[in-house]
């Protein structure tokens, strides 16, 4: 066996030379356990499925290949655990593997029992496809995921994120040694201008023409940003990149310095995220030692280091002059947009800012071509776009599809539609800055454009659906809320503004809203629009805008009725027991804590209004749901 | 463990190794502060006095940063670190209710400590487990679609007595 030794690749030939090698030193015939380590599935208890599964490798004797990995999302979540064993010489149909879903630690024994020594299918691990009710063994079977197409998460669910190995013999860095040996730093730029690709992170500025007007800055050095810091509530794409392909990430930030003329590039990650960051220092060392990374990368004479900064849990961060304020070591405060980052942006130096998803797509483009890219999505908006399917649906998880496709195949298709049977009222995307979509407008499609056409925006890509008894006041309330909370405060109408329209909205979902208040809340989302410093500040009211402009018949329930249609606002709705259902066995009464329900034993037990103080108690302690929201 | 991360708010080398760490490069100084407190658990006065001086910067500045950014802590922490997450999902999800009853119980503020030093609880905004919310983390461990009910259980289990093994997680 040729040992290939961490020495450094000195040429673009040594990195083709191990890839071969770590091809052909693997078994064809190996098995191969999948664990998911995503973030949904650790939260399920993966990491102690994947200490079993490598337990039971360890013990199993040598005539036997197979080997457990843990793997990055493999996206549908609200099934994890997600195991995936590779049986090995397999069969053309097994060949993506057999889907395991749900799985618990007494199961491991079971799987690594049947189907890797034995070859044979736990049946009752399997999905069910609910519409036909059969179990299906492949995730190419399931319906999450044949609408989806995957570039960013490529290599999440295969590769083990901790292996650089895994990575490059997945193809990884060939994009790297591509654009370094037979490219120019012009004709990289003109790769990524020709594919169309548009900023991931929200405001979808065009990346080639971001990464020219660095380039051509006055200034040295010039910097190279990851925007990492992933703060939308409801969204963990950039998460799940960083922990599950992190090599993508430093391999597109690569390409990038080189086309810009760069070789120092900042990650910057979210203090929430540790592991994101334990990754991301794992594989920058990882490619440090390969010479993926530092001086003369690959013996080409290009030269780019990483460094990585956690952020200090502020939202406003995200933008990218408050992040840049923070990696000088100052609050993080933005600036007036009119000076550009590209040309004074770190230290004053011309620096180039992109998010996650955007260099994780870069390798690909390199390596497949500008064209190929905009084959895939609309004319505007080319590529893909990884979204976190969230809230009421019933595949949670984490979906990356081709831009153009409607809303409604991402949420009844991929999603398996809303929870519970119950009706949808609105999908919201765009993190705190976007709005809410409702049901007429389902079949739009997703682009950057057409969402922001609807008052909502693409964002980071966060999509939270909603039930019918979600409060769209409330909704609003909530995110006015968070962003008052994460205002930097430097600017006046930011800071009282978002003030002044949460004072608004807590009087409205409290009962207390006089005629004339949504027009006061309209007033001064224009005012914001037009006078904040900032992208936050300026999108501010999106929230509070969409759902005036979607749901106004909630809002005038709310101030002229006094009434919550959702029943979710305290005050607005009452509690009522249900002749019917109830079985008069007293909890609810035991646990009144105003002493506001009548009844006995074996006698209907009845609410009295004038007593009652709306705390909800009786309502969750039912078990017979006969304590109805009127 | 537990003691010698009692002993270090005092450690007068502290501060050189971390500015060592980053060779004295101002820049760093959020990354300096994060160190400190991964080690004393919080920013002693003292250990910020000394770091301001070696540095030359005005107190003032790390002031403005410790007080800017919600993930630094002036006073120490509880035993136990408790988050839970009222990102918009969570929140959705009642995690907003759970924080109210909580907070309440508990007799702590947010972003502080319970009266008896058992644990500091944080609501953070979105900790990216958001497929399986409501989310809350204690001492690292994550614990999905939580209820008001099952996480009261979960923080009356809390031992009054043995601190949880720091995990690389949490530094």
């Amino acid at each position: 066996m040729t040992v290939v030794g961490n020495e450094r690749l000195s040429a673009p030939a040594d990195l083709e030379r191990l890839r071969e090698d770590l091809r052909t030193r693997r078994d064809p015939a190996a098995k191969c356990v999948r664990v998911c380590i995503g973030p949904g599935c650790v939260a399920k208890g993966a990491m102690r499925l994947l200490e079993l599964f490598a337990q039971a490798v360890r013990q199993t004797g040598a005539d036997v290949a197979v080997e457990a990995k843990g793997v990055g999302c493999h996206g549908l979540c609200d099934r994890g655990p997600i195991v995936i064993v590779h049986p090995g010489n397999p069969s053309a149909a097994l060949a993506a593997g057999i889907f395991y879903q749900r799985v618990e630690e007494p199961d491991v024994a079971e799987i690594f029992r049947e189907t890797v020594l034995g070859g044979r299918v736990v049946e009752r691990l399997l999905y069910e496809d609910p519409a036909t009710s059969t179990h299906v063994r492949t995730a190419d079977e399931i319906p999450f995921y044949k609408a989806q197409k995957r570039i960013a998460l490529a290599h999440c669910g295969v590769i083990d994120p901790a292996s650089i190995e895994d990575y490059i013999a997945a193809g990884g860095y060939s994009a790297l040694a591509k654009a370094l040996t037979t490219m120019t730093p012009e004709q990289v730029l003109q790769e990524v201008e020709r594919s169309g690709l548009r900023g991931r992170g929200g405001g979808g500025f065009p990346t080639g023409r971001k990464w020219r007007s660095c380039r051509d800055a006055h200034g040295e050095p010039k910097y190279v940003i990851c925007n990492g810091d992933e703060g939308d509530p409801g969204a963990f794409m950039d998460r799940v990149v960083m922990e599950g392909d992190p090599h993508a990430v430093l391999e597109g930030m690569a390409i990038g310095a080189y086309a810009i003329g760069s070789s120092q590039g900042y990650l910057y990650v979210r203090n929430e995220y540790p592991l994101s960051v334990e990754r991301l220092k794992g594989a920058i060392g990882q490619a440090r030692e390969w010479g993926l990374l530092g001086k003369d990368i690959l013996g080409t004479g290009f030269s780019f280091d990483v460094r990585i900064n956690r952020g200090g849990g502020a939202f406003v961060c995200g933008e990218s002059t408050a992040l840049m304020a923070s990696l000088e070591g100052r609050p993080g405060e933005p600036r007036a947009k009119y000076v550009h980052t590209v040309e004074h942006g770190l230290h004053d130096k011309p620096t180039n800012l992109n998010n996650v998803e955007t260099w994780a797509n870069v390798p690909a483009i390199i390596n497949r071509g500008g064209a190929w890219f905009t084959s895939i999505g609309t004319e505007k908006s080319t590529g893909t776009k990884v979204f976190s399917l969230v809230g009421d649906v019933v595949n949670t998880g984490l979906v990356e599809v081709p831009m153009g496709i409607t809303l409604r195949r991402i949420i009844e298709e991929i999603g398996g539609g809303v929870q519970g049977g119950k009706a949808f009222k609105a999908v919201q995307t765009g993190g705190p800055s976007g709005g809410c979509i409702p049901a007429e407008h389902l079949d739009a499609q997703v682009d950057f454009d057409q969402l922001t056409k609807l008052g909502s925006m693409m964002g980071s890509g966060g999509m939270i659906v909603m039930d019918e008894d979600t409060c769209m006041v409330n909704v609003a309330r909530y995110f006015l809320n968070f962003l008052r909370d994460e205002s930097c405060g430097k600017c006046t109408p930011c800071r009282e503004g978002l003030a002044q329209m949460l004072y608004i909205l807590d009087r409205i979902t409290h009962g207390e809203g006089e005629a004339g208040d949504v027009e006061r809340l309209q007033a001064m989302a224009v005012l914001l629009e037009g006078t904040a410093l900032c992208a936050l500040g300026k999108t501010a009211a999106n929230p509070a805008l969409s759902t005036i402009r979607y749901f106004r018949d909630e809002y005038d329930a709310h101030i002229l009725e006094k009434r919550c249609p959702a029943k979710e606002c305290r005050g607005l709705f009452r509690y009522a027991i249900d002749a019917e259902a109830c079985k008069a066995c007293g909890l609810c009464k035991k646990h009144c804590p105003a002493d506001a329900i009548a009844g006995e034993k074996k006698v209907l037990h009845v609410i009295d209004q004038e007593k009652c103080t709306l705390c909800g108690m009786c309502f969750e302690k039912c078990p017979f749901d006969a304590v109805l929201k009127v | 463990m537990k003691q010698a991360a009692k002993r270090k708010p005092a450690d007068r080398n502290l501060v050189e190794a971390i500015v060592a760490r980053y060779e004295g490069d101002e820049g760093m100084l959020i990354p300096m502060m994060q160190d400190l407190q991964a080690d004393c658990g919080y920013l002693p006065l003292d250990q910020l006095r000394r770091l301001a001086s070696r540095l030359e910067v005005p107190m003032s500045r790390l002031y403005a940063i410790a007080t800017f950014y919600s993930s630094f802590r002036l006073a120490p922490k509880g035993l136990h670190e408790v988050t839970l997450c009222v990102g918009t999902v969570c929140y959705l999800k009642g995690s907003g209710q759970i924080s109210e009853a909580l907070r309440k119980e508990f007799q702590v503020e947010a972003g502080g400590t319970t009266p008896d030093g058992l644990f500091s609880f944080h609501p953070v905004n979105c900790v990216g487990a958001c497929a399986v919310a409501p989310v809350m983390i204690v001492d690292g461990e994550y614990y999905n679609g939580i209820t008001l009910d099952s996480a009261r259980d979960i923080l009356r289990g809390l031992s009054p007595e043995e601190a949880p093994a720091e995990s690389e997680a949490q530094k």
